[in-house]
């Protein structure tokens, strides 16, 4: 049996070989029951989540786009274990999590979070040596050994550990936080990182270089990451697949330069027009996509966004779309691309 | 949060220089509190009451229970009675120095048994959530549901009078209003980003509430409690005003100050004495609790 600390110096080893997917997201979903009234009952369920399925391939980087509530944050959490999903599973590189597969404590040393709040996510009376130290304090390290190594990872996310370890929080930019966020997310050597939106509260100048030290510390770590953001053109710079989410439900799922080239779902189309652009022949006045998001407590029934597309028929309320071929790899949950189902611009029969 | 000697962690790496330590918290906080004058000024005059009262045997000039027929409601200035004296000729400086001693103890007394048993009950209840937290606040709401010097008149009215009862009903009214405070600041950085990090780093609920919570909730409910003592002063004088507290012939400003309350039109300036030490005090405690709040936040 080795030492915390040379455990914690390296990441775990690959156990199902590349080709095994080091997250298999399975059925994943969260209902919030809404409660209220008379004695709590319950009014009704909040669909955050609902039947999500993904394989997270390892080395890449999967980026999840979609509008504020459809889910996405959710998602991170229910694959950080931070909250209980109502159905579904995960599997970590062939392993269930739980009794019988991976514990608790050797998943959580493989999936670390980056937030996107960098001051709420560094407790403000420990100094940035401290807050980064303290995960490998959880896993057995001595304060001695896990303040080195938080001065190791200080350094390797380019913050001069002489004069940065013993500030607190509230001294430091937003740029510098989110940096030792990343430190910390790093300093047990996990194999996967969730980023939710970490560069969405910062400055431009500041969001490329962050972006960049994430992209040169996943060649280094050898990590895989799952980037979370509302932000398309940052998805598309970092993202080696996108998965795009609607109303807790996956639209489209394939490779970043098929979907941004041809996106096959509606939802996606329009997210794809409402990025603003240079060129003007394609200046448009009036908004690709109209109005909110309908109430996920009572969401549209057949396919969640057939209540703003353009192309919605009879058959779109009566059927909820399943997951079809739109291309190698790549696949978009609408009945345009699903042959005989119905719709006018389907093929009439499966293949 | 105590740290060790750095220096053969950073001897290693090529570029460091001297670590640059920022001063800790309680560095900080006092480097603030320097700066106001008004907390600095109220804080000097309690440690004076303080002291005062504590040193009580050996500053006040007479027995606080010596009476005499003869020297009733001297007015202020007097020679030998440099406050006067009051309705039963016993001298005015030494029954308010000893009076004080009472004073201070039912109203500060309270508010730290609050802090404990409330401090306790309402960051289990922030931080358990679910049932635990419904329990705790349900049962809260029945003791908030009542105005504060309501509901220490009618326990005090229940249990008799006396130091010990008024205690009791005291510290009785200020725990639900802790819990709460107690609640809500807890319930409030359980749910921060920071709390989830060490949620997701595998760390125990122990060291969670050790390292992250208590440090970050404990400042807001202390300051809290210290606002209470004002209030604490003030209704530990209503009851022993009203006969429920202290009874006679112990030396207590609000005692006292219902005593000379027949004096007030023959000796006014005597009457409002005791009034005056209960003012001064409570106005103390609360600007030095406004300036420790002030002053505890990071971010000033």
């Amino acid at each position: 049996m080795a030492s915390p600390a040379a455990l914690l110096s390296r990441p775990l080893p690959d156990v199902g070989g590349p080709a095994q997917p080091l997250l298999s997201v399975r059925g994943l979903t969260k209902h919030f029951p809404l409660k209220g009234g008379l004695l709590n009952r319950t009014r009704g369920v909040v669909q955050a989540v609902d039947d999500v399925s993904f394989d997270l391939r390892k080395g890449e980087t999967l980026g999840i786009v979609g509008e504020s509530g459809c889910g996405k944050s959710t998602t991170s959490r229910l694959i950080m274990a931070l909250m209980e999903p109502t159905a579904g599973e995960v599997i970590f590189d062939g392993q269930t999590v739980g009794p019988g597969g991976l514990s608790m404590k050797e998943y959580r040393r493989q999936v670390q979070m980056v937030f996107q709040d960098s001051y709420a996510s560094l407790n403000p009376r420990l100094t940035i040596e401290e807050s980064i130290a303290y995960s490998p304090q959880v896993h057995g390290l001595s304060r001695r050994t896990a303040i080195e190594r938080a001065h190791e990872l200080l350094a390797a996310v380019g913050l001069e550990p002489g004069q940065f370890a013993r500030r607190y929080p509230h001294e430091l930019s937003g740029g510098q936080r989110q940096r030792i966020n990343i430190a910390r997310a790093l300093v047990l050597r996990p194999r996967l990182i969730i980023l939710d939106e970490p560069v969405s509260a910062l400055d431009k100048s500041v969001e490329a270089q962050v972006l960049n030290l994430l992209m040169d510390l996943k060649e280094q770590y050898g990590l895989t990451y799952l980037f979370i953001s509302h932000d398309l053109n940052v998805v598309q710079y970092m993202s080696d697949r996108v998965l795009v989410m609607y109303l807790g439900r996956v639209a489209e799922f394939g490779p970043v330069e098929a979907i941004y080239a041809k996106a096959a779902h509606p939802y996606t189309a329009a997210l794809l027009d409402s990025r603003p652009s240079m060129d003007p022949d394609r200046r448009r006045t009036e908004p690709p996509l109209s109005g909110d998001p309908p109430n996920p407590v009572n969401p549209p029934s057949g396919c969640r966004f057939r209540t703003r597309c353009l192309h919605a028929e009879d058959v779109c309320a009566a059927t909820v779309p399943p997951l079809a071929e739109a291309g190698e790899d790549h696949r978009a949950a609408c009945l345009v691309h699903s042959p005989g189902s119905g719709h006018s611009k389907a093929m009439p029969h499966a293949a | 949060m105590s740290s060790t000697a750095m220096s053969t962690t950073t001897a290693g790496l090529p570029l460091a220089p001297q670590p640059v330590a920022s001063p800790g918290y309680w560095q900080g906080v006092w480097k603030r509190l320097r700066r106001d004058p008004v907390t600095l000024a109220c804080g000097g005059i309690l440690l004076l009451m303080l002291f005062a009262i504590l040193a009580a045997p050996l500053l006040a000039p007479a027995d606080p229970f010596q009476t005499s027929m003869l020297r009733r409601l001297r007015p202020v200035g007097t020679p030998n009675y440099i406050l006067g004296s009051d309705e039963l000729g016993r001298d005015m400086l030494t029954r308010l120095l000893y009076g004080g001693r009472l004073s201070w103890f039912i109203g500060i007394t309270p508010v730290v048994i609050a802090f404990g048993v409330g401090g306790l009950l309402g960051i289990v209840a922030g931080f358990a959530g679910g049932w635990v937290n419904m329990l705790i606040m349900r049962v809260t709401d029945v003791f908030y549901a009542f105005p504060s010097v309501l509901l220490a008149v009618a326990i005090s009215g229940a249990l008799g009078a006396g130091v010990f009862n008024a205690i009791l009903s005291l510290t009785l009214v200020f725990i639900p209003q802790i819990i709460r405070v107690a609640e809500s600041t807890t319930t409030s950085v359980r749910n921060l980003d920071y709390v989830e990090a060490a949620r997701g780093s595998g760390a125990g609920a122990m060291s969670i509430v050790r390292v992250h919570i208590l440090p970050n909730v404990l400042g807001p409910i202390f300051v809290y409690a210290t606002s209470l003592i004002s209030v604490s002063m003030i209704i530990a004088s209503g009851l022993s005003f009203l006969g429920l507290g202290t009874k006679p012939p112990e030396a207590e400003w609000g005692l006292m100050l219902n005593t000379l309350r027949s004096a007030i039109y023959s000796q006014p300036l005597l009457a409002m004495l005791p009034g005056l030490c209960i003012f001064v005090t409570s106005m103390c405690f609360n600007l030095v609790s406004d300036g420790l709040r002030a002053a505890m936040d990071v971010r000033n």
